[in-house]
């Protein structure tokens, strides 16, 4: 089984380096390091983002409100911060991560213990928040302008030569591939996943998992609204519009399981890296960025229809493997 | 025991007051009867048989969406594609505007793209297996990123004189109601006549409820979901002539952010998420209820974007709310 998990993320990964070649070809400075620390540092919201969703979607669920959360939550750290321009980075930071954690509780409550879809509570608070930033501010539009030069530097700081952003973007990744990889609530996702029946005649608390992840998910999405908002310098109604969208793509690209269960921390960091160096090569080789939603939308599908074909053997083979293992036992 | 029991077959549960006043129809009526109430005590203009008609046109191209995506999540499958159907389908209709087609034309060539279309889905969700709703991100992505690269920030305003009669225009000079709406309550009824007084309905339902089992009792399941999708594109090429006609434009952006409004009106109609439940009575209330919200806020200045916050609400409570009820009535 691991076998052709690696194989999946080695043909992806094998992808991602042809297609940067391909562009590195016709334009050289693509593959400049300055150029592929911009790709990263372009693409570090959407690692983090991707591996919450991912999260979120390997207990068979969904959360739709995680753009809209991002928004909700850079707006509030942008006006605390104008209001309070003492307030040192870390009091912002925590305010984010607090903030997007609280709105997060709200899914997680209301899927988890009230028992409502997961597609139909995120739905409706996706439409809530994006709602409520027009209302906080008044909808007003908030400009560099408005921020301070603590809130704004942040994004902008390079340690050892790196961006910030690749720090905090591998700081989380790196805390949440422990957390899927070797802590009990991590490994309970994918038993959720896999077979809620059997997860939870395995002593696994479902509904608390459920909290947890939408929590989650809620932190990160309001951690990367602050870093969203100072790193554009600009805080409105519609920023990060549809961005949940391109989130669960790159984790489909992933080879995140839609059906729950299934997916890794490398994959699902493959596919939103895959999203980002298409992003970015569009400019470099001259093609209009008004290409990107195409090919993004034919590279989905290209996407689900060669994992659906990796992830059906996968499924024989676990029966197939257990039926002899039960016909050895009984000899 | 009597012996007529044994031809008592209990198809359906006793009727019982509670029960009834607990449906989801019901509900759906006191509501539309607050909503109407609230609307007339703020504003005098809300009951007049002109405004009310002419609000219509607001939400009519939405509710004809509604209709086919009603169907298609009672067959446990989802469409977010439909509003970029209808950007590939106004793009198609606009450039043959340009070339000099007359109104007939374009109409049946914006009907033919939005069945192409349909097909497209109904191809990759039945001959691969896939789940629909990451099919339909996908060529979401995929036509709505055709119109971007055929228009790119450029718009099609050039229209024949006619074509614009029926999604401007009245069903009679002397009775205000816009042909759209019209429209939309005579396929309401065709809708709600197929869903629930033919076998092609009960075979629908016979899906969402169990795809494996109808499939077992001769149910050709994925002939029928691909119709389905055929459908919903046929349904998004009809929105596409109203909709083009009556703002008399086509830029790459129309109708953005539909797929999530329509699911919206279908899941607080009462229709199950899960599939296999929903009635096309609730689906059209709920419409209702949607649309004089919107234009009773609307009417007292109430800007589009915290509308929305409501509509996030009420979706919310309306779907918990009978699940509250039921888990303290059983204790």
């Amino acid at each position: 089984m691991t076998r052709v998990f690696a194989t999946r993320e080695l043909l992806l990964g094998l992808i991602v380096a042809a297609l940067m070649v391909t562009v590195g070809l016709r334009a050289p400075v693509f593959l400049t390091p300055a150029s592929l620390l911009n790709i990263l540092t372009d693409t570090s919201f959407l690692f983090m983002l991707t591996l919450a969703q991912m999260a979120v979607i390997l207990t068979r669920g969904i959360d739709l409100s995680v753009a809209a959360n991002l928004a909700l939550t850079g707006m509030i750290v942008a006006l605390t911060s104008r209001a309070l321009p003492g307030l040192p980075l870390l009091g912002i930071m925590t305010l984010a991560v607090g903030v997007g954690s609280v709105l997060g509780m709200i899914n997680g409550t209301l899927i988890a213990f009230v028992g409502i879809p997961p597609i139909v509570v995120t739905l409706g608070t996706l439409a809530v928040f994006r709602g409520l930033i027009f209302l906080i501010a008044g909808g007003a539009w908030l400009t560099s302008k408005d921020m301070n030069e603590t809130f704004l530097a942040f994004p902008r700081a390079t340690w050892l030569n790196i961006p910030s952003l690749i720090w905090v973007a591998l700081i989380v990744s790196t805390a949440l591939w422990m957390m899927f990889r070797h802590s009990r609530i991590g490994r309970g996702l994918y038993a959720v996943g896999g077979n809620p029946v059997a997860a939870r005649y395995c002593g696994i608390n479902i509904a608390r998992q459920q909290f947890f992840v939408y929590t989650l998910a809620g932190a990160i999405s309001g951690l990367t609204g602050y870093l969203w908002v100072s790193r554009y310098g600009i805080a409105y109604t519609d920023i990060a519009q549809g961005y949940e969208l391109t989130i669960i793509a790159a984790c489909v690209i992933g080879g995140v399981s839609i059906a729950g269960g299934i997916g890794s921390v490398s994959g699902a960091l493959l596919g939103a890296l895959f999203l980002g160096v298409i992003v970015n090569a569009l400019p470099v080789i001259d093609v209009s960025p008004f290409w990107q939603m195409l090919i993004s939308g034919a590279v989905i599908l290209a996407a689900v229809i060669v994992n659906a074909r990796s992830e059906k053997p996968l499924g024989k083979l676990i029966l197939r493997e257990a039926r002899l293992k039960a016909a050895g036992s009984e000899k | 025991m009597s012996p007529t029991q044994r031809y008592h077959v209990l198809d359906r549960p006793p009727a019982s007051l509670s029960g009834f006043l607990l449906r989801w129809e019901v509900i759906l009526v006191g509501l539309l009867l607050v909503v109407i109430a609230v609307n007339t005590a703020i504003s005098p203009y809300f009951l007049d048989i002109y405004n009310l008609s002419d609000a219509t046109f607001n939400f009519s191209e939405k509710a004809l969406l509604a209709l086919a995506m009603a169907l298609l999540i009672i067959a446990r499958e989802i469409d977010l594609s439909v509003a970029a159907i209808i950007a590939v389908c106004s793009l198609t209709m606009g450039l043959l505007a340009k070339a000099g087609y007359g109104p007939g034309a374009l109409m049946l060539a914006g009907l033919a793209v939005g069945a192409a279309c349909g097909a497209v889905n109904g191809a990759l969700v039945t001959l691969f297996s896939l789940p629909s709703i990451v099919v339909t991100i996908g060529t979401m992505s995929l036509f709505r990123g055709l119109a971007q690269v055929v228009l790119g920030d450029q718009a099609l305003t050039k229209y024949p004189a006619g074509f614009s009669a029926l999604g401007q225009g009245y069903i009679l000079n002397s009775v205000p109601v816009p042909n759209s709406f019209v429209i939309f309550l005579v396929l309401a009824a065709l809708y709600g006549f197929v869903l629930h007084r033919t076998t092609l309905g009960r075979r629908i339902f016979a899906i969402g409820h169990n795809p494996t089992a109808a499939r077992f009792s001769g149910v050709p399941v994925n002939r029928i979901r691909f119709g389905l999708f055929v459908l919903i594109g046929l349904m998004a090429g009809l929105a596409a002539i109203l909709l083009t006609g009556r703002i008399g434009s086509t830029r790459p952006n129309i109708a953005q952010g539909w797929e999530l409004e329509v699911v919206t009106m279908v899941i607080l109609g009462g229709v199950s998420i899960a599939g296999g439940a929903g009635t096309i009575a609730g689906v059209v209330l709920s419409v209702l209820v949607l649309g004089l919200t919107t234009f009773g806020l609307s009417l007292i200045n109430v800007p589009g974007i915290v509308i929305s916050i409501l509509t996030g609400i009420l979706l919310i409570v309306a779907i918990s709310a009978p699940i509250i009820i039921k888990t303290i009535k059983r204790g």
